[in-house]
């Protein structure tokens, strides 16, 4: 039997060979850009040389077919290149003007919606989900195409006050990350235990470690060595179903969904924000989930409204403030929003500053 | 011809709605192949039931200790006999693409034809860490079909308690704003560490993300252990005709609401002959107005990058954005890429003996103090490492002379 093959540990690969020409010639040198419509980027060089990038939507899980029809487009319109940006957005770069309107309509044949430029609805991000994740609470690649769905003509056009980074996470990890509104799975009861397996499945005192608040501690049930979980400290957060899979979190039931707003990562104007809870309690309601479209509808609609040009969600909601941000959703206030895990008393009103 | 199609009446209803439908395209590769067919029958159990069916294992490659997410079904009949045999191993292999996510339609295509020999022909772009990844991959074919892909000039990503692969921005590629080579530092540092990726024997994950400037167009501020943002600390750069073209299109009214009352600091003021004034000592280098002005304002050309330490998100201990380590490092030489390259290692190696099992940095900074990790690594305090100085008192400084000695030496 001949040796198996060592793989050659080639790291991250040059770029150069992938990259468009017009990019790595000016590598650096752009001067400055616009947006000349909806779905179009237009970046402009020092010494005059310019590249239209048209952006276009796609499901990020894709059919080999679909990644062919992708490169086909990109063969007849756009030089051969390619690249994706990190909210599974695609993008065809063209150094001749003229080509644009022949390649906007080949990506809208081919089911590829051109948007997702300037103040517009981006594509959510989105994690595995049923469909591959070991964890998850709920589908993120259905969630995605349900919400997308709902705001397609809010991708297409550039009408919001500033762009708007949806996520969606099928646990508490939050995969998804920090959004302008984000779609989290929260779960209302603590884990059913099968006491039966979790001597054979679970490495004890890993589990143990792993709870925020110490509510898991060994027992023998039956018996058998196991875990019990003290339900007045449970939290719900999940943090023992992945170490201990018997430890079953999930529940077609009490598994929600919650809503957050106001994440932000760029430290642009303002610093960077974590999103906060604004609603909760929505049914986990495969396969369209109509319940979480018609929160997220009423959130944006009144950002739309409401905010001024350039503020994210988070500012728009520091601005008017909470109690408006509340009132203008027509979302319940509740003792839940109240912040009491450690370090949450940041988040208390320390001042008189009061809006009537 | 694959095996019959199983009813999926809840999955049939995502196929319907302008925006492109993840369910059409597995259906399209179920037509031959038996992998996607039960695929489907799994899902839409877990559509129907409302639980995932999934668990991990141990799969891998020949000389690596992680890459490869392992997938086993957990829907079995009384007699141990997976429902959805076809797909009852799904594995995915998590590849390195080239920084920024630039491909040819040739090498996709070449990756296409070698996962559609191999695996499912259902391919993520991207994971949320930024690995190109292949879905549904059965255990015999992980070593053949990562061999051909290794030979294609890609390397595996990160899993596990291991350095991850990175992300960038766009980045100087195609963007006015990127502030420093992000690609370059990307592909040398993970490389420098990729040990640590290919045999995972850190404490937790160790994320880098990279972004060109504050937009953090990379999402690194909270989805890495190690943020790189690009940044200058000259003055930024004004074209005051093209200051002066913008009133002329948008008036001074829009330019006053929409940037200079805008600026976190104040730093801006709209003069009467309608040029920029801008106050350099006090502007953050937040990007706003040169975001809304971009033929009018840029970077200066003292261009470096601040590093920040400890994003990340829920578990177990809260959320945290990294914060502030190294204000400001040049790194447009090779000698500041190695400086940069030298400092990381530092901070790995720290968080490799000192953090506990399933620990991320930013959660070990907390348990031992931002104090202790800053001189665990040799890096000097600075007071654009804190938001505002300390307000409780309950501290012991036996050697407050010393320390103030120290700073003023600096400052001299």
């Amino acid at each position: 039997m001949s040796a198996p093959r060592m793989p050659d540990e080639t790291g991250v690969p040059d770029w150069k060979p992938y990259m468009h020409p017009i990019l790595e010639k000016n590598y650096g040198q752009w001067k400055y850009h616009e947006r000349p419509r909806p779905g179009v980027l237009l970046h402009v060089a020092h010494n005059g040389d310019k590249v239209w990038s048209i952006k276009a939507g796609t499901c990020r899980q894709m059919d080999v077919h679909t990644i062919r029809t992708m490169a086909k487009i990109a063969d007849d319109y756009a030089d051969g290149y390619i690249r994706f940006t990190i909210r599974s957005a695609v993008e065809f770069m063209i150094t001749d003007e003229s080509k644009m309107d022949a390649l906007i309509n080949a990506l809208n044949d081919a089911g590829f919606p051109v948007g997702g430029t300037g103040p517009s609805v981006r594509i959510l991000s989105h994690t595995q989900g049923w469909m591959h994740c070991d964890i998850p609470g709920t589908d993120a690649s259905g969630a995605v195409k349900s919400l997308m769905d709902d705001l397609f003509d809010d991708f297409m056009k550039e009408e919001m006050p500033n762009h708007v980074h949806i996520t969606t996470s099928c646990c508490q990890i939050n995969c998804g990350g920090q959004g302008d509104i984000a779609i989290n799975i929260q779960h209302t009861r603590p884990p059913k235990i099968n006491h039966d397996l979790v001597a054979n499945a679970c490495e004890r005192p890993t589990v143990v470690a792993r709870c925020p608040v110490a509510a898991i501690r060994p027992a023998v049930v039956n018996g058998k060595p196991t875990l019990e979980v003290d339900e007045k400290k449970c939290v719900a957060c999940g943090a023992c179903f992945p170490p201990c899979p018997p430890m079953q979190i999930n529940d077609p039931e009490h598994t929600k969904f919650a809503v957050w707003v106001g994440g932000k990562h760029s430290s642009t104007r303002s610093k960077p924000s974590f999103h906060k809870l604004v609603a909760a309690g929505l049914p986990n309601n495969a396969p369209r989930w109509p319940e979480v479209s018609q929160v997220v509808r009423k959130i944006l609609d009144t950002y739309k409204a409401d905010a001024r040009d350039y503020e994210r969600v988070g500012e728009w909601a520091e601005r008017i403030g909470w109690p408006a941000f509340f009132e203008k959703t027509e979302l319940p206030f509740t003792k839940y929003h109240i912040d009491n895990w450690r370090g949450g008393r940041a988040n208390l009103n320390a001042s008189a500053h009061i809006r009537f | 011809m694959a095996k019959q199609m199983h009813d999926t009446p809840l999955l049939d209803q995502l196929e319907s709605g302008p925006w492109p439908s993840f369910v059409t395209g597995i259906k399209r590769l179920a037509q031959d192949n038996d992998m996607m067919v039960d695929l489907l029958g799994q899902l839409e159990t877990s559509y129907r039931t409302r639980k995932g069916y999934w668990k991990g294992g141990t799969v891998g490659v020949v000389g690596y200790g992680g890459g490869v997410i392992p997938r086993f079904t957990e829907l079995k009949d009384e007699n141990e006999k997976p429902l959805f045999p076809a797909a009852a191993e799904f594995h995915t292999l998590r590849i390195m693409p080239a920084p920024g996510f630039h491909y040819t339609s040739d090498l996709l295509r070449k990756f296409c034809d070698v996962w559609e020999k191999h695996g499912s022909g259902l391919i993520c772009a991207h994971g949320q860490t930024g690995d190109f990844m292949l879905q549904g991959c059965s255990t015999a074919a992980v070593q053949p079909c990562f061999d051909e892909i290794n030979e294609m000039g890609f390397d595996m990503g990160g899993a596990g308690p291991a350095l991850r692969t990175g992300v960038s921005c766009v980045g100087m590629a195609r963007c006015e704003h990127a502030c420093f080579d992000s690609y370059t530092a990307q592909r040398q540092l993970i490389n420098a560490f990729l040990d640590d990726m290919h045999r995972p024997a850190l404490p937790y994950k160790w994320k880098f993300k990279f972004s060109g400037c504050a937009n953090d167009c990379s999402n690194a501020m909270q989805r890495s252990d190690q943020a790189i943002i690009g940044t200058w600390r000259d003055d930024m750069k004004i074209d005051q005709d093209e200051v002066k073209n913008y009133v002329a299109a948008k008036g001074r009214d829009y330019i006053m609401d929409n940037v200079i009352t805008r600026c976190p600091t104040q730093a801006l003021a709209l003069n009467d002959d309608d040029t920029l004034a801008v106050d350099n000592k006090s502007c953050v280098r937040c990007m706003h107005c040169i975001n809304v002005m971009t033929k009018a304002l840029s970077p200066g050309d003292d261009k470096g990058v601040t590093i920040l330490v400890g994003g990340k998100r829920t578990l177990k201990i809260g959320d945290h954005f990294g914060t502030v380590i190294v204000p400001f490092m040049k790194v447009d030489t090779e000698e500041g890429m190695d400086a940069l390259e030298e400092l990381s290692g530092e901070m790995i190696d720290f968080f490799a003996e000192n953090a506990l099992e399933h620990e991320r940095c930013g959660e070990m900074i907390e348990r031992i103090g931002l104090v202790n990790f800053i001189e665990g690594i040799g890096v000097e305090v600075d007071p654009n490492q804190v938001s505002q100085p300390r307000t409780n008192p309950y501290v012991l400084m036996p050697d407050w002379d010393e320390q103030a000695a120290k700073w003023n030496e600096r400052q001299a």
